[in-house]
């Protein structure tokens, strides 16, 4: 199918639309910035943007590189600590924050830990949680912008970095953390996906235009539920895209991957 | 679900506050001229085995002479950090698998070997997939946490994060009940780094410093080291110190040697000053995959030089630095 979009810009319209005006939000760089620009200049004006280093409300000029470079305090509020931002998190002042790793399980734990079975010997190692495991336990809600594929949805997660629904409903709050926080939506190159309220599994709203349940099913390595009103996701309009395209990453830092 | 009541992993560094305040009891408060170079700076205060930390996030005002320096002087069996350790930590790990001994012995892992959006460090990741450095994870509020405790002079503080995962499971911290409202918390043991090195914009002699744009974990990180190099990129007097005193962001008495670094971050980004040199980081990179080729770059680059202004000189010199603060002004666009 012949669409007038990527599937990139359609995931990066995805997440924006699921940011609400007046809210605070925890972004890293790359995608969730864009759809954290893009809301702004969209329909969330008020939307209020945190990098996890210390930098509040940007009027960000480019795509930052890094969460802790200058862009992300350029004609901010605020140039503060990384304390001071996971701080205002645990106090519960911060609604969203995105996500990603090299994993994901069916009650949206991640890992960007490791990769094998010897976590001295890792056959990948990788980064770690970094701010990870912080936002997670912190903010509201957890979105997850990432590429639908069984490699990176999988059954069993080789090492759980970052927390999800742990084990299900209530394991959130018997380890520990605070109640009410915990995964939102993931967003996929295939669908959009929430978790179920009573087993906290994944499941599918909605698919993207011309994706098929059973496309979705066969890129996932869990049982994958479905909403009982499974809905198409709606295609990203052409203000969206104008904004998307000319404002937010002109140089396609983003959109080009 | 079962609760592990602490986590397996290794405590690198001692939280005692006592033994903490019997260090800090001997360390001197005196106004004196602390200005020296980089060289003596870590000649004198990074020993083998020491806990070392370094300032800054990412690529942002990062103390870089200071890392090369480690380097080049050989330093051995170091304990490390990582809280966002971008090219700090893929500089310290060509002290490892490159005929040069073993920098690096042991990490608190928050976020290493990654370089963000730039993607992952070939040779850290050699490094830490070759058995020779210990590990044990933290998250990076968890690390400043650690770093607060210790500016605070207490052992531990509780916070919210880390619960219910392998990164507790894999960590050294404990799970506690408060005793006030019964909320299951995580126990945060202090981190006391032996040495630590932060960048700053502006010092005088004596060690009151400056800092400008984010400021990371680096206040606590400087209150919670036993000792502290400080790298600035502009050495002013005391006057503007003394006219200014609400604009000190660390004082005098936590630090152990100032040294004048002008574009000190370099290749990192340092705000208000200069923008971070894209290119170089990305043929760092590259260069990382053939060992071969990383061991000829490192000699051209770190250990045939002989101070850090010789490194800029070989990395382009005033012109490119000069570029490098056009980017951070928006100038090249025209802004």
């Amino acid at each position: 199918m012949n669409l007038p979009y990527t599937p990139m810009e359609l995931m990066i319209c995805c997440a924006a639309r699921a940011l609400e005006d007046g809210r605070t939000a925890a972004v890293g760089t790359g995608v969730p910035c864009a759809a954290a620009m893009l809301a702004q200049r969209a329909h969330a004006p008020h939307l209020v943007v945190l990098f996890e280093a210390g930098g509040v409300a940007p009027q960000l000029p480019t795509m930052p590189i890094s969460v802790g470079d200058s862009r992300t305090f350029y004609r901010g509020l605020m140039a503060t600590s990384m304390s001071d931002i996971m701080e205002t998190c645990q106090r519960g002042m911060v609604d969203y924050t995105f996500l990603g790793g090299a994993q994901i399980d069916a009650f949206g734990n991640l890992n960007s830990t490791m990769i094998g079975d010897d976590y001295a010997r890792p056959k990948v190692r990788l980064p770690g949680s970094g701010g990870a495991n912080d936002l997670a336990s912190l903010c509201w809600r957890v979105l997850v912008v990432t590429s639908h594929d069984r490699r990176r949805f999988v059954d069993k997660l080789d090492f759980l970095t970052t927390p999800g629904y742990l084990t299900g409903l209530g394991a959130r709050e018997a380890a520990g953390l605070p109640p009410g926080t915990g995964p939102y939506r993931v967003i996929t190159d295939l669908a959009v996906l929430g978790y179920h309220e009573t087993t906290r599994r994944m499941e599918v709203l909605s698919l993207h235009p011309g994706v098929a349940l059973e496309q979705v099913r066969a890129a996932t390595g869990f049982a994958l539920g479905a909403a009982e009103e499974l809905s198409t996701t709606i295609a990203p309009t052409a203000e969206e895209l104008r904004i998307l395209r000319e404002e937010v990453d002109p140089h396609r830092y983003i959109l080009g991957r | 679900m079962d609760t592990l009541p602490r986590g397996e992993g290794e405590l690198y560094a001692d939280p005692s506050a006592d033994r903490a305040r019997a260090f800090f009891a001997s360390k001197p408060r005196a106004l004196t001229d602390k200005l020296t170079t980089v060289a003596e700076a870590v000649a004198r205060l990074v020993a083998d085995r020491d806990y070392l930390a370094i300032g800054g996030f990412g690529v942002a005002r990062l103390p870089v002479a200071v890392v090369h320096e480690v380097l080049r002087q050989g330093k051995q069996d170091l304990g490390f950090a990582g809280y966002t350790a971008t090219h700090d930590f893929q500089v310290l790990c060509a002290g490892n698998l490159t005929g040069r001994g073993r920098t690096l012995a042991r990490v608190d892992v928050a976020y290493v070997i990654g370089l963000e959006a730039r993607g992952l460090s070939p040779h850290a990741r050699r490094v830490m997939e070759s058995g020779e450095v210990a590990f044990v994870e933290w998250t990076n509020y968890a690390l400043a946490v650690r770093l607060k405790a210790a500016a605070m002079g207490v052992p531990f503080l509780p916070a919210r994060v880390m619960l219910g995962t392998d990164t507790f499971r894999r960590s050294a911290a404990r799970v506690i009940d408060c005793p006030f409202t019964g909320e299951r918390l995580v126990a945060l043991p202090a981190l006391y780094p032996d040495v630590a090195a932060i960048h700053v914009h502006e010092a005088d002699r004596y060690g009151n410093c400056r800092i400008r744009g984010t400021t990371v974990a680096d206040l606590d990180l400087a209150r919670a080291a036993r000792k502290l190099i400080v790298t600035c990129e502009r050495l002013i007097p005391n006057d503007e110190i003394r006219r200014e005193p609400d604009r000190t962001v660390i004082p005098f008495f936590c630090v152990d040697a100032v040294c004048e670094v002008p574009f000190g971050s370099y290749p990192g980004n340092m705000p208000y000053e200069y923008f971070s040199d894209e290119a170089h980081l990305r043929r760092w990179l590259e260069v990382e995959r053939d060992p071969d080729a990383y061991r000829r770059f490192l000699d051209e680059h770190v250990f045939g030089v002989s101070d850090f202004s010789e490194y800029l000189r070989r990395c382009g010199g005033l012109p490119r630095l000069q570029e490098l603060r056009r980017q951070e002004f928006l100038l090249h666009q025209g802004r």
